[in-house]
C-alpha cells in the first residue's frame, strides 16, 4: 500500500506574526495515497497544508522553520522558487474560485499559461479533455467549453478547479476542506474522484467533517493546538486510536 | 466510567440507555437461570413453567437492544470506544439470548424429569449451574466497571465446567450400564449438563467482547487466553 515517503515534514514550526501556530511537526506522508488531516477549529490543519506548497508565507507577517522535503529536496531551502513549488504541489481551496471572466476552457489551462511556455492549440485541447476527465467533469461540460466558469453548478467549479489543478500535473494535490461549500450529491462525486486519483497523485485533505477522512483517506493525522497528536492508518485511527485526545474528538467529547 | 460528556448529550443519553438495557437483559437472564435451576433441583412444575413463559421478556429486549444498536450506528457514525460498544451489543445480545433459551431447555428437561423418580441426588448440577452463574455475574460485571483483569478470569474458569461436565457424564455412564432403566433420566440430566457447559461458553464470549470494547484487542479464538492485554 504505502510507498515512497513524498513529504517528508520535520520539525516544523510556523507563526503568524508572534503566534506560533504549528509547534515541531513530525510527518512522512506518504506516495499515492490520501492522506487526511483532521482536528478542531483553529488546530493548524489548514497552516500545515498551506506549509506543503509555501503557501503559509504569503499572508503579511507568516513564517516557517524547520524543513519540508519533496522527494527529499527541502523546498525551504534557499533559491527554490515557490512558483515551481505549487506547480508540483497543486492546491484546491475550500469554495470553488473558478476565474469568473475566463471560460471553462480558460479556466482548467489558466495555470499553464502562467507556466509561460507556448503550446499549441492542440496540445491545449488535449490536455484540458483529459484534466477534465481526470475531474470527472468532461461529460457534463464537453458541448460548453466557452460558457463562463461560473455558469456551473457549485460542485461542477469545484471540479473545474480540480482540473485547472490538475492540467500542470502536479505530483502532489492539496486539498482544503473542498466540500464544505457543497451538498452531500456533489460531495459524494469529489470523494469518488479522490478514489481515482490516488493512484496517480498523492493527495492531503483537510476536512472538517471526520466521516469524510473515514472514507476517502488512507492515512489520517489528528491535531490540536497546532502540534500534531496521531498519525496513522486511518481505519485504526478510527477504532483504535492510540492517544485520548484523538479518542475524544473522534468520539464527540470535545470542548 | 471515566469518560467525558459527549458535546451531543442527545448521542450520550442513547449509549448510556445502551448500556443500562444490555445490563437490564443481563440481570433477567441471570434469574431465568436461577429459577430453572431451582425448578430442577426442588422439583418445582410451576417454577418451571414461569420460567419458559417469560423468555418471551428476553426475546423481546434482544430485539430492543438490536434497534437502539441499529439506530445508533445510523444516526451517529459512531467511532472507537463508542463504535465497539454498539457492535459488543450487537453480539453479546445474542449471547444472552441464547443463554435465555437454554434456561427455558433446562426448565423443558427438569419438567420432564419431575414426572419420574429422582434419580440421584443433585450435586454436580448445582456445582455446575454456580459456576456457570457465577462467570455470567462476573463477564457482565466487567461490562459495567470495565474490569478486563474479571474479564479475563471468566475466560480461565471455562475449564473448570469442562471438568464438572466430564465427571458427571462418567458417573451418568456408570448409571446406565448398571440399570438400563435408568437411561432416559441419565440422558435428560446429560442434557442440562450440556446446557450448563453452553451457558458458560456464552458467558467466555460475552467476556471477550468486553476485553475488545475496552482494550480494543480481540482475543477470541487463541489457543490461551493471554495473561493480560
Amino acid at each position: 500500500m504505502p510507498g515512497e515517503t513524498k513529504l517528508d515534514v520535520r520539525r516544523l514550526d510556523a507563526w503568524f506574526g508572534g503566534s506560533q501556530a504549528l509547534h515541531g511537526i513530525d510527518l512522512a506522508i506518504s506516495e499515492h495515497v490520501a492522506t487526511a488531516i483532521i482536528g478542531p477549529s483553529g488546530c493548524g490543519k489548514s497552516t500545515l497544508i498551506r506549509c506543503l506548497n509555501r503557501m503559509h508565507e504569503i499572508v503579511p507577517g507568516a513564517r516557517v522553520e524547520g524543513e519540508v522535503l519533496l522527494d527529499g529536496q527541502n523546498i525551504y531551502r534557499a533559491g527554490v522558487d515557490p512558483v515551481q513549488v505549487r506547480a508540483r504541489v497543486g492546491m484546491v481551496f475550500q469554495r470553488p474560485n473558478p476565474f469568473p471572466t475566463m471560460s471553462i476552457y480558460d479556466n482548467v489551462v489558466a495555470g499553464l499559461r502562467l507556466t509561460g511556455e507556448r503550446r499549441s492549440r492542440a496540445d491545449l485541447d488535449g490536455i484540458v479533455e483529459r484534466s477534465l476527465r481526470q475531474a470527472a467533469l468532461w461529460d457534463e461540460v464537453k458541448d460548453s467549453l466557452d460558457a463562463s466558469g461560473i455558469s456551473i453548478s457549485g460542485g461542477q467549479q469545484q471540479r473545474l478547479c480540480i482540473a485547472r489543478a490538475l492540467a500542470v500535473e502536479p505530483e502532489v494535490l492539496l486539498m482544503d476542506e473542498p466540500c464544505s461549500a457543497l451538498d452531500p450529491i456533489a460531495t459524494t462525486r469529489i470523494e469518488a474522484l479522490i478514489h481515482e486519483l490516488k493512484g496517480r497523485y498523492t493527495i492531503v485533505i483537510v476536512t472538517h467533517s471526520m466521516q469524510q477522512a473515514a472514507r476517502v483517506s488512507d492515512f489520517t493525522v489528528f491535531m490540536y493546538l497546532g502540534e500534531l497528536i496521531e498519525f496513522g492508518p486511518t481505519e485504526r485511527l478510527f477504532t483504535t486510536p492510540e492517544k485520548k485526545e484523538t479518542e475524544d474528538y473522534i468520539t464527540g467529547r470535545f470542548g | 466510567m471515566d469518560v467525558r460528556q459527549h458535546t451531543d448529550r442527545h448521542y450520550d443519553a442513547e449509549l448510556k440507555e445502551l448500556n443500562v438495557k444490555i445490563l437490564e437483559m443481563g440481570g433477567l437472564v441471570e434469574k431465568q437461570i436461577e429459577h430453572a435451576i431451582s425448578g430442577l433441583v426442588d422439583r418445582n412444575d410451576e417454577m418451571c413453567r414461569a420460567t419458559i413463559e417469560r423468555d418471551h421478556v428476553v426475546n423481546r429486549m434482544d430485539v430492543e437492544i438490536d434497534d437502539i444498536c441499529l439506530r445508533l450506528l445510523a444516526l451517529h457514525q459512531p467511532a472507537a470506544k463508542d463504535l465497539r460498544l454498539i457492535t459488543t451489543g450487537l453480539k453479546i445480545t445474542t449471547d444472552l439470548e441464547r443463554i435465555g433459551d437454554i434456561a427455558v431447555n433446562v426448565c423443558e428437561r427438569a419438567l420432564e424429569l419431575n414426572q419420574e423418580p429422582q434419580l440421584k441426588p443433585f450435586i454436580d448440577i448445582p456445582r455446575m449451574a454456580d459456576v456457570a452463574q457465577t462467570m455470567l455475574r462476573q463477564s457482565l460485571d466487567s461490562f459495567v466497571n470495565e474490569n478486563v483483569e474479571l474479564a479475563l478470569t471468566v475466560c480461565r474458569n471455562d475449564d473448570v465446567i469442562d471438568q464438572l461436565t466430564d465427571q458427571l457424564f462418567r458417573e451418568l455412564i456408570s448409571y446406565m450400564v448398571e440399570a438400563p432403566q435408568t437411561i432416559t433420566r441419565a440422558i435428560r440430566l446429560l442434557f442440562i449438563a450440556k446446557y450448563l457447559e453452553r451457558i458458560a461458553d456464552h458467558a467466555t464470549n460475552i467476556a471477550e467482547m468486553i476485553v475488545f470494547t475496552v482494550k480494543g484487542k480481540s482475543i477470541r479464538h487463541l489457543d490461551q487466553v493471554p495473561g493480560s492485554v
